[in-house]
């Protein structure tokens, strides 16, 4: 064993009571880190993947339409008063070219084409506004994996088959193997039959979406070839914003993220996440000062000690390691209780409230790369709390610290 | 007796301590010790003893003048340079021991090695026993020294002044704190590891009875060398008793 390990387990040994007690407080301070951090983490999982389960990241469209004005404007008495063209339904040009240059993209996941407008669902003498979605099954099973989202039926959207929600299914009274007319604008029209219906979870989509096959959303739009929209998933939903920015500035396209579409659930999780960080921070102050109070407390009592192995050849940087070592064994030591807590804790909470579905109310995020960050945490700041005693002890003057009472 | 058997020498060393009024504590302080002596060093308190001894141990340094530890001048080395030489050169032997209280006596032993190395290995503890045997502690290896007497407490920090196996011990009235038997039984050891090992030891005491079985004393007073010379011990006594 090493000679600074060895010496600092003896010192940590020797001032049992105060060891015992520095490990429970870090223990109970990164228990919280892990408590809270779980929660907050948890939750945020579960509100965005709630919210983004259906959603694309980043939203690809074709620039707006605009209106080129005829107009000599060096004459200042014609007052100048553009009309902002209503926007018509267009296809993103080379859109294929896109998709290669998207998916080549590291931070993309996903790059989906899809067809999308407003038509008119009928069923008999019933009718109902919906959103249609053409789409290709295979590349926007990587945005929404409608498969897992079945109810009844299949994915299906070979030939004139349709996938619809199962709120529409109800209105309509539909199931699987049924027909329904689309009507889209310019009264192009087709009749499908229902190969699936699904549920993802929210009323009003299982009420508006139905999808069909690329083609047969191209025909209806009168977009032949073309595509309305490119819908991307990024690795990191965090950078979906600057993705869309940097595709917006590589591309021309407009580049919707979910950050603008939601920025009010942004808001929200990031308010989430700086209280969560806020009362991390002072967890940590706090495991720091207490490290740091029982590490100078121990300098002062072993001050004698510290210049009899001073005296015998132990050089200062070994005096500075053993103290820093201390400092750092509580902190991954106390850091391992902490998991422990830390996590009976989540999971308690977590079991005590549950959804009617049994899922939990509170489900927490227990992951090995929270255990790892708790730890490093832990670790750096048991270094840092020590670091004034560990140069105090390493600066003392051997032949004061001997006669030191 | 040359040069080179000297394994330390103070050259008109001097120490003040800077204040409104700085203090000389030490005036011109010239020794020698050569290989395998064994020099008492008597003296009233307050006459610089301890002084001395931090300079000597390489623990402080002379505000002027030279030290040299085996031809080697160490006026100029840092604290790593000062603190390697101490280490590989000179054990010390405290008054109250200074051992670690709740270690075993065989850990106290070769902590030095382990300081020096930075590693424990195997020969260490072999080492440390092999002097704690040779020392009359067989069989106590593994005790705390703080269940120990102070006598054996003592022999304990004598081994662990020789493990390293220094050309000098300095021993700070070793016997100061113990029984009069423990302590003739204290300095019995450090005699016959000197006499064995060739090991020059600088004893301060103020028993002039063992002062006078050293091979020289060397009396401070004031902060001056004012004798070298082998005294009777009645001369000593009479010396030491004038000088409180």
């Amino acid at each position: 064993m090493r000679f600074e390990l060895h010496m600092a387990l003896r010192f940590l040994k020797e001032g049992r009571m105060q060891t015992a007690l520095i490990l429970a407080g870090i223990s109970t301070g990164v228990g919280v880190i892990i408590f809270i951090s779980a929660l907050i983490g948890g939750l945020q999982e579960s509100i965005i993947d709630r919210t983004l389960g259906t959603q694309a990241h980043v939203v690809l469209r074709p620039p707006d339409d605009e209106a080129r004005p005829q107009l000599d404007r060096q004459r200042e008495d014609v007052l100048e008063h553009i009309q902002r063209p209503a926007q018509r339904l267009r296809s993103i040009l080379n859109w294929p070219r896109l998709l290669t240059e998207l998916r080549r993209r590291p931070g993309v996941t996903a790059a989906s084409p899809t067809v999308a407008g407003s038509a008119f669902a009928l069923r008999g003498t019933a009718n109902r506004s919906v959103a249609l979605r053409g789409v290709d099954p295979e590349s926007y099973s990587g945005i929404l994996d409608l498969r897992t989202r079945l109810t009844e039926g299949t994915f299906d959207l070979t030939g004139t088959h349709i996938v619809v929600g199962v709120e529409l299914a109800k209105e309509l009274g539909l199931s699987v193997g049924d027909t329904l007319r689309l009507t889209a604008p310019e009264d192009r029209s087709e009749v499908f039959t229902i190969s699936g219906l699904f549920d993802v979870g929210n009323k009003d989509l299982n009420l508006r979406w139905v999808f069909v096959s690329l083609r047969e959303g191209q025909t209806l739009m009168n977009l032949s070839g073309g595509v309305s929209t490119v819908e991307v998933k990024v690795r990191d939903i965090f950078s979906a914003e600057k993705e869309a920015q940097e595709i917006h500035a590589a591309t021309g396209l407009k580049a919707d993220s979910w950050m603008t579409l939601n920025s009010e659930l942004l808001t929200g999780l990031r308010g989430q996440s700086s209280s969560s960080v806020m009362i991390q921070f002072f967890v940590i102050v706090a495991v720091m000062l207490g490290i740091a109070s029982v590490l100078v407390v121990s300098v002062i009592q072993k001050g004698r000690q510290i210049g009899i192995l001073r005296a015998f050849g132990t050089r200062r940087e070994q005096v500075l390691r053993i103290f820093l070592l201390q400092g750092g064994l509580l902190g991954v030591v106390g850091s391992l209780g902490g998991i422990m807590l830390g996590t009976f804790l989540a999971l308690f909470f977590q079991s005590m409230v549950s959804n009617q579905d049994g899922t939990p109310l509170f489900p927490v995020a227990l992951t090995a790369a929270l255990y790892a960050r708790s730890v490093l945490v832990a670790l750096i700041t048991g270094l840092v709390g020590a670091w004034l005693p560990a140069r105090r002890a390493a600066n003392m003057d051997p032949a004061v610290a001997i006669r030191y009472e | 007796m040359n040069n080179s058997s000297a394994i330390l020498q103070l050259q008109q060393v001097r120490k003040s301590y800077p204040g409104a009024v700085s203090t000389e504590v030490l005036h011109g302080i010239d020794i020698r010790i050569n290989h395998g002596e064994f020099v008492a060093l008597v003296g009233p308190s307050g006459s610089g003893k301890s002084t001395l001894l931090n300079i000597l141990g390489l623990l402080d340094r002379p505000s002027s003048g030279t030290v040299e530890i085996l031809g080697k001048d160490c006026t100029g080395l840092d604290d790593a340079g000062l603190t390697r030489l101490r280490g590989s050169s000179i054990g010390f032997v405290f008054q109250f021991h200074h051992l670690l209280p709740s270690f075993t006596a065989e850990e106290n032993v070769f902590l030095p090695m382990l300081a020096d190395t930075g590693h424990f290995k195997p020969e260490m503890r072999t080492r440390a026993r092999g002097l704690l045997a040779r020392i009359g502690l067989e069989g106590f290896e593994t005790r705390p020294v703080s269940r120990l007497s102070g006598g054996q407490q003592q022999r304990v920090a004598i081994a662990r002044a020789l493990v390293m196996n220094p050309p000098l011990v300095l021993a700070d009235e070793p016997t100061g704190n113990l029984d009069r038997a423990s302590g003739q039984q204290t300095f019995e050891f450090m005699r016959r590891f000197n006499r064995e090992l060739g090991t020059a030891f600088l004893l301060v005491t103020h028993d002039p009875g063992l002062a006078q079985r050293c091979d020289r004393i060397l009396t401070l007073e004031d902060g001056c060398l004012i004798n070298e010379n082998k005294s009777s011990e009645a001369d000593l006594k009479g010396a030491l008793t004038a000088m409180r």
